[in-house]
């Protein structure tokens, strides 16, 4: 009875181990293989000689992108972005969640109502639009930091971080000592604060990073364009499905332009790919906060 | 007599709102944000019952009721929009909604604990891929003249497959990419949930002779069923709410019989369109609908005595 049993156990073992392989490979292939193909000659990758290793290694396509600088103008105007973005949105949300936190704020469930409803229900895109237009943000780059600067939801989670990490005794405790609610919350508040600052900073800064609706919408000027715009020039108006096929063009050039493709994707990620190691945790971090509902 | 209470309680409202006055200094700035950010345009939607005209404003334009409503509703893409955005919102849960689950599962039979932080680790990363970066990766592996997948085809002597480029691939290429994007991301919340059951339950399982199969299913399974549940319910709360980011940069001429949906529609009859007055109405129409699925969606959720959402 007891071998049956562990005979049965030991199969499962490896059910689960062929099972996770096949899910690292299904996750990270596609991602190996764009970062293979960067260094690979364009015609090898065509032929489909490339699978696993770079074949008839080549830095041409890095090359054709560091000469072209554009990707550089928007590599700058991101990290401007995603810098005074993420300053702002921090400081936003946490003095929204700071008093939202407090019990004796009068008026809580109102000014939290006042807030919550945002998620449910907006404008829409037109109407805001308009707003965002007629206050003279069109093609200014302050609009690419103050356009989703302040996520409802981020309140919420930071909220409950606070709620749950300063107990009430506290502030009774400095109450009696004669302590402002400003003098609390730089004295108390924020140095307790570090875990929810760090995740709402990651939060925020890949948003800022990632986001290109933005700029689509409200930058005309291409020198304010962020990288993610730049990039959607390159990786998606010009696909090589639309050029093969709206005319015969010289198939070398398109296997140039299909290199640098992967080189731009690599290029843009690497921030992201050198931070992604040590960052993971507290976003999973933010995941469980965010989960435990005040 | 009344008037002396009125006044006392005046005053009781005045000391509270002293009390709290840093406070609100607190509070300042981001309520002049939503003001301004998320209910001044409240105030814009009145041009779904107008012709808009800019030169004329918000105020000056003329009203002229439902006409874009039913303009809206008379146009034979009608039909064609809420059936792209439902039934792909549809496919994206239901094919969606099991994977996270499954992972957890997988997830927490790894026993060796470096090994799970490392897959784990793995199987978020594509969720912090830009959707551009996303699509673009999609355009380079799946392209029919020069992509990876039907170079590979080619050489097995298969027939290429237009994945990009094909109004009944798009719905399926939509969805699965984004399973591969974010089901190990989703996954997390039911992890946090695993690590929650009572560890003696499966002591006392293992020693009443219970297969590893057979605790995942008597254990492990009923402990995430009310997360599920929960998830899932709030995902429908959401069907319409389809977003505008990726399904725009994977629509093109030869797809759109399928991917255009009412997010892209609005965004191409508004902005590109400039039609002002019909693009908000499309949008407010779209946002009723969505206010009232979360309202149904949340009383179901309380009567199975779950949490709630609001």
């Amino acid at each position: 009875m007891k071998m049956r049993q562990s005979r049965e156990d030991n199969i499962f073992s490896v059910v689960i181990a062929v099972m996770t392989c096949i899910f690292i490979v299904v996750i990270l292939y596609p991602l190996w293989f764009v970062l293979v193909a960067s260094f690979s000659g364009p015609v090898e990758v065509f032929a489909g000689r490339v699978w696993i290793w770079p074949v008839n290694f080549n830095i041409e396509a890095y090359r054709r992108i560091f000469m072209d600088g554009e990707v550089f103008v928007g590599y700058r105007n991101t990290i401007v972005y995603t810098i005074l973005g993420t300053f702002v949105s921090i400081i936003l949300t946490l003095s929204a969640a700071y008093p939202l936190s407090r019990k004796k704020l009068y008026g809580r469930n109102i000014i939290m109502g006042l807030f919550a409803f945002t998620m449910f229900f907006g404008g829409g895109l037109i109407p805001t639009y308009l707003i965002v237009k007629g206050a003279g943000l069109y093609n200014n780059l302050w609009v690419m930091i103050l356009v989703g600067s302040l996520s409802v939801y981020n309140v919420i989670v930071a909220r409950t971080f606070l709620q749950s990490t300063i107990v009430e005794e506290i502030y009774e405790a400095s109450d009696v000592d004669g302590a402002n609610d400003i003098k609390v919350f730089f004295t108390v508040v924020l140095p307790l604060s570090a875990p929810i600052l760090a995740v709402l900073t990651l939060f925020y800064a890949v948003g800022f990073w990632n986001n290109y609706f933005t700029g689509l919408i409200y930058l005309r000027d291409r020198s304010r364009y962020p990288l993610q715009l730049y990039l959607r020039e390159i990786l998606v108006i010009d696909t090589a499905d639309n050029v093969v096929e709206t005319l015969e063009v010289d198939m070398n050039r398109v296997l140039v332009k299909e290199s640098i493709k992967y080189g731009v994707i690599i290029v843009s990620s690497v921030p992201m790919l050198i931070l992604y190691p040590f960052l993971q945790r507290f976003f999973v971090k933010g995941v469980m906060i965010g989960a435990i509902k005040g | 007599m009344i008037r002396s209470i009125a006044t006392k309680k005046a005053g009781r409202v005045r000391k509270h709102l002293w009390a709290s006055r840093y406070l609100y200094l607190f509070l300042l700035p981001s309520i002049i944000y939503i003001l301004f950010f998320n209910y001044a345009p409240l105030y814009g939607i009145q041009i779904a019952f107008k012709y808009f005209q800019p030169i004329k404003g918000i105020i000056g334009s003329r009203w002229i009721g439902f006409d874009n409503f039913t303009r809206l509703f008379k146009s034979y893409y009608f039909g064609r929009l809420l059936r792209n955005t439902v039934s792909l919102s549809l496919y994206n849960l239901i094919a969606g909604f099991p994977f996270p689950i499954f992972l957890a599962l997988l997830f927490n039979e790894i026993k060796n604990e470096k090994l799970k932080k490392a897959v784990q680790t793995v199987s978020y990363l594509p969720h912090f891929i830009s959707i551009i970066v996303l699509v673009g990766i999609l355009n380079l592996l799946l392209s029919q003249s020069t992509g990876l997948l039907n170079t590979f085809r080619v050489k097995m002597g298969m027939q290429t497959i237009p994945f990009m480029v094909s109004a009944s691939l798009f719905p399926s290429v939509y969805v699965w990419s984004g399973i591969w994007q974010h089901a190990g991301w989703n996954a997390i919340i039911y992890i946090a949930a695993l690590t929650s059951i009572d560890p003696q339950l499966h002591e006392a399982a293992q020693i009443d002779g219970a297969s590893r199969l057979q605790r995942i299913w008597h254990i492990n399974l009923p402990g995430i069923r009310s997360t599920a549940v929960i998830l899932f319910i709030m995902n429908v709360g959401h069907v319409m709410n389809l977003g505008f980011e990726k399904v725009y940069l994977m629509q093109n001429d030869m797809n759109i019989e399928t991917s255009q949906v009412i997010a892209t529609f609005v965004y191409e009859s508004g902005l590109i369109k400039a039609d002002y007055g019909f693009s908000t109405a499309i949008g407010l129409f779209n946002n009723v609908i969505n206010v009232i699925l979360l309202v149904i969606v949340n009383s179901i959720a309380k009567k199975l005595g779950e949490t709630s959402l609001f």
